[in-house]
């Protein structure tokens, strides 16, 4: 333990009073300016996305003069209103919740399955399938052929494209299956000796039992679905129907990049014109669905914080 | 119980002296049925693509059967390498990933050293619940706040103004020499605190007695951080660093495409922005193959690569 080599100083008055000196100051200076420091790191995260929620509560056409910061000055819930009566970006919503909830629900059904699997010790193919699995980590045919082969499958233009493609992620069946193998294994065998087959076994014992690190995965699937865009970009947007969120914000964000404080663009993103169309602008419209596009992750997040630690340690130790 | 459990144990080593036999198949057809089918998934996303790289070695039209089309050997990959184009595509995607590389591994280091010495257990856990939000962010919404914060009249020039840095505005987003600092500090914006998560625990596994035989000998916090605590979190660091080897081709895509505009194209676009040009854009399949195998190859080069080296090193296997 404390087997480095370190020869004790020799003990002059002055190396005692520096020692005292540094014992009592230095930590009150140390901690001040760490305390600054992850102040201004706070602030630094939160204030770009604070500041987004006051634009999606402020009146557009005042939102233009600039200087808001971090209180609106006119106060209202027009921009709201203008998106969720907005077909478009309404319809986007519920394919985006639609999308998330099955792709998580089949990634935590199949990929736990495959996992409980492959940590049975006995089965004949574990090692070829877990190697399959292990190498599609590393690589990727690339968007041309994969473009391809959603072709052949006729899933362009199809809401599976966001489903079906990845149910499936090697890396989460490695956290898994490193969770499964900490479960005893005499709670599986004596499940068999009660003359319980694989799939039951699976489904009443190990996947309930799995919560903890399920969680995590939930999250982490539950996220990437929630998050992408960019299927929606290149094998869906020719059918607005199934535009998502995150797609519909893309569009957003890139027209009123080009064509700054242009109101046609609001109109072209299927906002109503009218009296309400004064106070909505294309900025303020981006500030709200910006908002509404992150505020169902964040609520979550800060509870399953306990659950990121395990999941990121086993993940980091691959076979 | 122990009776049970060496049975168990002998059974499986008499299964395990057992050849591949019919009736040990039959024995596991539940493990069979719940695996095969999902081996067969995969092998169809990620292996049948694969086939799709026979385009680059042929002037790939739609049009055509397979049989039909025109086999061209290396024309396209000598195409890329002569293309200027392309090299400064190369250029941009190595220079962005090795900035993202270096600042995402020391702000990550040193946030996790600062939050390993704050002691107050309260104000530690709000630092890093609010240090995770971006990761869960899309990059959508990021590049989202990143243009506007860094627009004319955004954040940033307010500061710098303020603080009479600057005269006047920066176009931060219209000029090139900006671009690759802008997506690394994007990036570090978004997973500084996340990353920190890995080191934060390896630091909680460091021997107490360490630091107490430290404080005995009147070592101070730096040397402390120096001696103990950086050499505790090594193996971690090292495992890390290299795992991204393979990720040398992965810039990103989504930052640049989505911060990327007509002033910076030449910082901006990366390998895969390439790809989805040449490729979806204007239907120059072979050649955009091409740039995805290269890429492929390299990534999987450097994987192979870094998992010799990590062997040599005597850390753990990543493969």
């Amino acid at each position: 333990m404390a087997n480095h080599s370190t020869t004790p100083r020799p003990a002059t008055v002055a190396a005692v009073n520096r020692r005292i000196r540094r014992g009592r100051i230095e930590p009150i200076i140390f901690h001040t300016f760490n305390t600054i420091f992850m102040v201004v790191l706070v602030i630094v995260t939160l204030y770009p996305f604070l500041n987004t929620i006051v634009v999606s509560l402020n009146a557009g056409n005042d939102t233009i003069r600039g200087g808001l910061y971090l209180w609106p000055r006119e106060f209202t819930l027009q921009n709201y209103k203008a998106v969720f009566v907005s077909g478009t970006i309404y319809n986007a919503f519920w394919v985006s919740v639609a999308r998330t909830v099955l792709s998580t629900l089949l990634n935590l059904f199949l990929t736990t399955m495959l996992a409980y699997t492959l940590s049975r010790r006995e089965y004949v193919f574990r090692k070829p399938i877990t190697f399959i699995f292990i190498l599609t980590m590393y690589f990727n045919a690339g968007l041309i052929p994969g473009y391809f082969l959603m072709k052949d499958l006729h899933l362009i233009n199809s809401f599976w494209v966001y489903v079906i493609p990845s149910m499936i992620s090697a890396f989460n069946m490695i956290v898994i299956r490193t969770y499964i193998g900490s479960i005893s294994e005499s709670l599986v065998e004596s499940a068999r000796i009660d003359g319980a087959g694989d799939f039951k076994i699976f489904w009443q014992i190990i996947f309930p039992l799995c919560k903890p690190v399920l969680a995590t995965i939930a999250l982490f699937v539950a996220v990437g679905a929630w998050n992408s865009w960019f299927d929606a970009f290149i094998y869906t947007s020719s059918r607005q129907e199934l535009s998502t969120l995150q797609y519909e914000l893309m569009k957003l964000l890139s027209s009123s990049m080009n064509a700054n404080n242009n109101p046609s663009v609001a109109a072209g993103a299927g906002m109503t014109q009218g009296a309400a169309a004064q106070m909505v602008t294309p900025l303020s419209i981006r500030a709200s669905v910006t908002v509404v596009a992150s505020v169902p992750i964040l609520l979550v997040y800060p509870f399953m914080q306990k659950y990121f630690v395990v999941g990121l340690n086993v993940g980091s130790v691959k076979e | 119980m122990d009776e049970t459990l060496t049975k168990d144990r002998t059974g499986r080593k008499s299964k395990k002296e057992k050849k591949m036999t019919w009736s040990l198949i039959k024995s596991q057809s539940q493990l069979i049925y719940m695996s095969v089918p999902l081996l067969a998934y995969i092998v169809l996303f990620a292996y049948v693509p694969i086939w799709g790289w026979t385009m680059a070695f042929q002037d790939y039209k739609p049009a055509r059967s397979f049989s039909d089309q025109k086999w061209v050997g290396f024309k396209h990959f000598e195409f890329l390498f002569k293309d200027d184009s392309f090299l400064q595509v190369l250029r941009n995607t190595l220079a962005m990933s090795v900035i993202n590389l270096i600042l995402g591994f020391t702000t990550a280091i040193i946030l996790a050293l600062l939050l390993n010495e704050i002691k107050k257990v309260f104000w530690k856990r709000t630092v890093q619940t609010i240090s995770y939000l971006p990761h869960f962010l899309s990059w959508i919404i990021v590049t989202g706040i990143v243009a506007t914060s860094l627009a004319s009249d955004g954040i940033v020039n307010d500061v710098l103004l303020k603080l009479n840095l600057i005269k006047e505005p920066i176009q931060w987003l219209s000029e090139g020499k900006y671009f690759w600092g802008i997506v690394g500090a994007s990036h570090v914006w978004k997973e500084v605190g996340w990353n920190t998560i890995i080191y934060l625990a390896a630091m909680s596994a460091i021997d107490p007695a360490l630091y107490e035989a430290a404080d005995i000998d009147g070592a101070s916090r730096y040397r402390k951080m120096l001696h103990i605590t950086l050499p505790g979190i090594k193996p971690t660091i090292i495992i890390l660093l290299i795992m991204s080897i393979g990720h040398i081709l992965e810039a990103g895509f989504e930052v640049q495409y989505l911060l990327g505009n007509g002033l910076v194209l030449d910082w901006s676009q990366t390998i895969d922005i390439f790809v989805l040009k040449y490729g979806l854009a204007q239907g120059n399949y072979s050649l955009a193959t091409a740039a995805g195998i290269f890429k492929t190859v390299v990534s999987v080069t450097m994987l192979l690569f870094a998992n010799w080296m990590a062997k040599r090193l005597g850390e753990e296997r990543l493969l």
